[in-house]
């Protein structure tokens, strides 16, 4: 695994190898970071700019949630790694179940 | 090994039982407390039946019978068939999977003693100014307009129970990820895990919309806010969505339990290996995914709209496909195989045709344009009660039968098992076949009594004759584990001479630590694999060692405790100057155990490799 530290005694463990994946790890984080700062910027910029209307505007940032979600979830959450499907598929479901509740919220009740 | 087993007081029994983490005495505290609660609602069913025998009845008031209607249902599914499957589930999901406790055992305590509060609770309103009487869906423009204090009981004390629930869920779930035994692949996990592992997750999806919407109905009752109120702006519709997103997965979170059991006792006495083993496994996911896109079946008259009521309907009647491949696949598993017609067995075969017929009335109901015939009916009574006890309760039997030896190390008696089963199943059939026809001749559900000659008084005679023969069946049930327990003959670790999974290759009841050692997993129906190979037990994984264990600890009944007090005082908050402090007092006694529990440093205990070497089994066993 990348995310732990190289510290164990086993003479198996590639030292080499886990620092190439740990400076990748990092690069990938700054990138993810940047980008994710980038992204808020641009919702700013978005909302405060008098030329877009509302219906524009909201699906845009949410959309621009949604990819910060998963910047977060994957670059600093670690949920990129291996050993995270379990979790994953919980965390799907769960999405998908508030989803299809919302959907029936806004659809059936409100419409 | 002296100092592990010795004799104990009373007392000394008792205090463990309360402060116990172990697994498997959780599991017989969720059956004699689940237990208690099933006599309780089947008292209530009774008076249901006794009411209703004769037109113009007076047994019971109007007011009183919506009391008991409701608390028939409620304690029926939430204090009775939830607990009794996760008696099973603790007893035996561990065992199947090969491992020496579930993963947070501290939790699975804190789970029983919220379910055991909230359900006394709820019951401790008989005493205090009347039972909730709003059904047990507890439709909002009927609970809000409720006088006393009866819905304040039910959205209380569920919401401990609920919490309770989730935590049991939840524990289960990490339990079954990360516990199995080496070798124990998922497609190697026994149905009835794979059905816990379901239902876990349908239970931590579920629960969460119960959850909200009780506190929903409880900031509207007892807070002033307006959540259900269409003159104030709510919507009493909100409630109904919020109580079927749960009470949907909710049914299914009790019939795939019962499919696991069945799917064990198909194969354990057919001597075959479960027919159709992987697509068992993709029917029991597909039913609870689809699970989640029908609840509004239940509100087809509410005015959705044809749209939505067709969408939901398709989606209902998909449901039939899995659940069909379940029934041919439990029938293929008989086909060609050495039947014994032990009681579990005679509880399955007799499943079959009784489940298929409450399916069956399931599409009719789910076809959105003749619902508006059925809805409201005994046509739908009938219905549920085809399924739940047809599936659920006939599973708790069978059950109990199958796994009494593995929980208590004694055999139920086989001839008087027979006999609770053939009058049950008589009982059963009697008292909701009749059903669907007083639905479909007009009779509407959930009224208290109805006039002479309009041609319902011979057919709900009928119906109460067989709650009786259900009652005398339940009696000769708890007659013949008196019996058991009193004449106390051990038996082995595979009494039913045909187990397969990992639970029969240990002692009944196994020893505190389950495994020695952890036991390797070769395949499917692990045991039976080792026994066919002409092994006496499994091949240990690893070498002997020390077994870490938790200690004992009492602060699950504490914190549980404390969430009960501080019910009390948010109901009585308004009329009462004593009410506001109760409610901080019993937050204090919560939240102050929960911070013990946070300081201080538990590590539990080991049980070293020299206490276990000690017995005197000859060679080395899982």
């Amino acid at each position: 695994m990348a995310n732990q530290q190289p510290n164990s005694g086993n003479p198996r463990v590639d030292i080499e190898y886990r620092r190439k994946k740990s400076a990748e790890e990092m690069r990938h984080q700054v990138i993810t970071f940047a980008l994710m700062i980038f992204l808020t910027i641009v919702a700013f910029v978005a909302a405060g700019y008098e030329g877009f209307s509302g219906w524009f505007i909201v699906p845009f940032i949410l959309i621009l949630a949604l990819v910060q979600v998963i910047f977060q979830l994957y670059y600093f959450m670690h949920m990129s790694h291996k050993g995270h499907e379990a979790p994953s598929l919980f965390l799907y479901s769960g999405a998908f179940v508030g989803f299809i509740t919302i959907i029936a919220f806004l659809t059936v009740i409100w419409w | 090994m002296s100092t592990l087993a010795q004799k104990k007081g009373f007392g000394a029994v008792l205090w463990d039982y309360l402060t116990t983490v172990d697994h498997k005495k959780i599991a017989i505290l969720y059956l004699i407390a689940g237990g208690f609660f099933f006599l309780l609602g089947g008292l209530e069913a009774m008076f249901i039946r006794i009411q209703l025998a004769v037109p113009n009845n007076d047994f019971v008031s109007a007011g009183l019978y919506n009391e008991i209607l409701t608390m028939h249902g409620t304690t029926m599914i939430f204090l009775a068939a939830m607990p009794l499957i996760f008696a099973f589930m603790n007893a035996v999901m561990p065992l199947q999977i090969g491992a020496r406790d579930v993963a947070f055992p501290f939790l699975n305590s804190l789970g029983f003693w919220l379910f055991f509060f909230g359900g006394v609770f709820l019951n401790l309103s008989w005493f205090l100014g009347g039972a909730p009487d709003a059904g047990w869906t507890s439709y909002a423009s009927l609970s809000i307009a409720s006088e006393g204090h009866g819905i304040d009981f039910y959205a209380l004390g569920l919401q401990i129970s609920g919490a309770g629930t989730l935590i049991g869920g939840i524990n289960f779930l990490v339990t079954i990820i990360n516990m199995r035994a080496p070798g124990m692949t998922y497609m190697r996990m026994p149905m009835f895990t794979w059905a816990t592992f379901v239902t876990s997750a349908l239970i931590l999806f579920a629960f969460p919309a119960l959850t909200v919407g009780l506190f929903l109905l409880i900031f509207d009752r007892m807070f002033g806010s307006n959540f259900f109120d269409p003159a104030m702006g709510g919507n009493t519709i909100i409630w109904e969505h919020f109580f079927w997103i749960f009470g949907h997965p909710e049914v299914y979170i009790l019939v795939l339990p019962a499919f696991g059991i069945f799917s064990e006792i198909f194969a354990i006495f057919s001597r075959k290996r479960l027919f159709g083993y992987s697509s068992m496994v993709f029917a029991t996911v597909l039913i609870g995914f689809l699970g989640f896109m029908v609840w509004a079946h239940h509100m087809f008259t509410t005015g959705m709209g044809p749209i939505a009521n067709a969408i939901f309907a398709v989606a209902t009647m998909a449901i039939a496909v899995p659940t069909g491949i379940k029934i041919f696949n439990w029938l293929f598993t008989m086909w060609g195989g050495s039947i014994t017609f032990t009681t579990p067995m005679l509880w399955a075969i007799a499943f079959i045709p009784s489940f298929v017929a409450g399916g069956v009335t399931g599409v009719m109901l789910a076809s959105a344009a003749q619902d508006y015939q059925y809805h409201d009916s005994y046509f739908v009574v009938a219905h549920f009660h085809y399924v739940i006890v047809g599936g659920v309760v006939f599973a708790l039997f069978a059950g109990a039968h199958l796994y009494w030896p593995k929980m208590f190390g004694t055999m139920l008696n086989e001839f008087l098992g027979k006999i609770t089963f053939v009058l049950f199943f008589i009982g059963f059939h009697l008292t909701f076949f009749i059903q669907h026809f007083l639905g479909l001749w007009g009779m509407p559900r959930r009224i208290f009594t109805y006039l002479p000659g309009q041609g319902f008084e011979t057919s709900n005679m009928v119906s109460t004759v067989g709650a009786f023969f259900m009652a005398a069946a339940v009696i000769i049930l708890l007659i013949n584990i008196v019996i058991t327990s009193v004449k106390n003959e051990k038996v082995g670790n595979d009494p039913w001479g045909d187990g397969r999974t990992l639970e029969w290759a240990i002692p009944s009841p196994p020893p505190f630590y389950n495994f020695k050692q952890l036991p390797l997993i070769r395949g499917l129906d692990a045991y039976w694999l080792e026994k066919m190979e002409g092994k006496k037990g499994m091949s240990p994984a690893e070498p002997l060692g020390d077994i870490h264990m938790p200690n004992n600890s009492f602060i699950p009944f504490v914190i549980s405790f404390g969430l009960f007090v501080a019910a009390f005082g948010a109901m009585y908050r308004a009329e009462h100057s004593w009410g506001i402090p109760v409610l901080i007092v019993g937050m204090l006694i919560t939240l102050g155990s929960m911070f013990v529990r946070s300081v201080k440093d538990d590590h539990g205990y080991h049980i070293h490799k020299e206490d276990l070497e000690d017995t005197n089994d000859k060679g080395v066993k899982a």
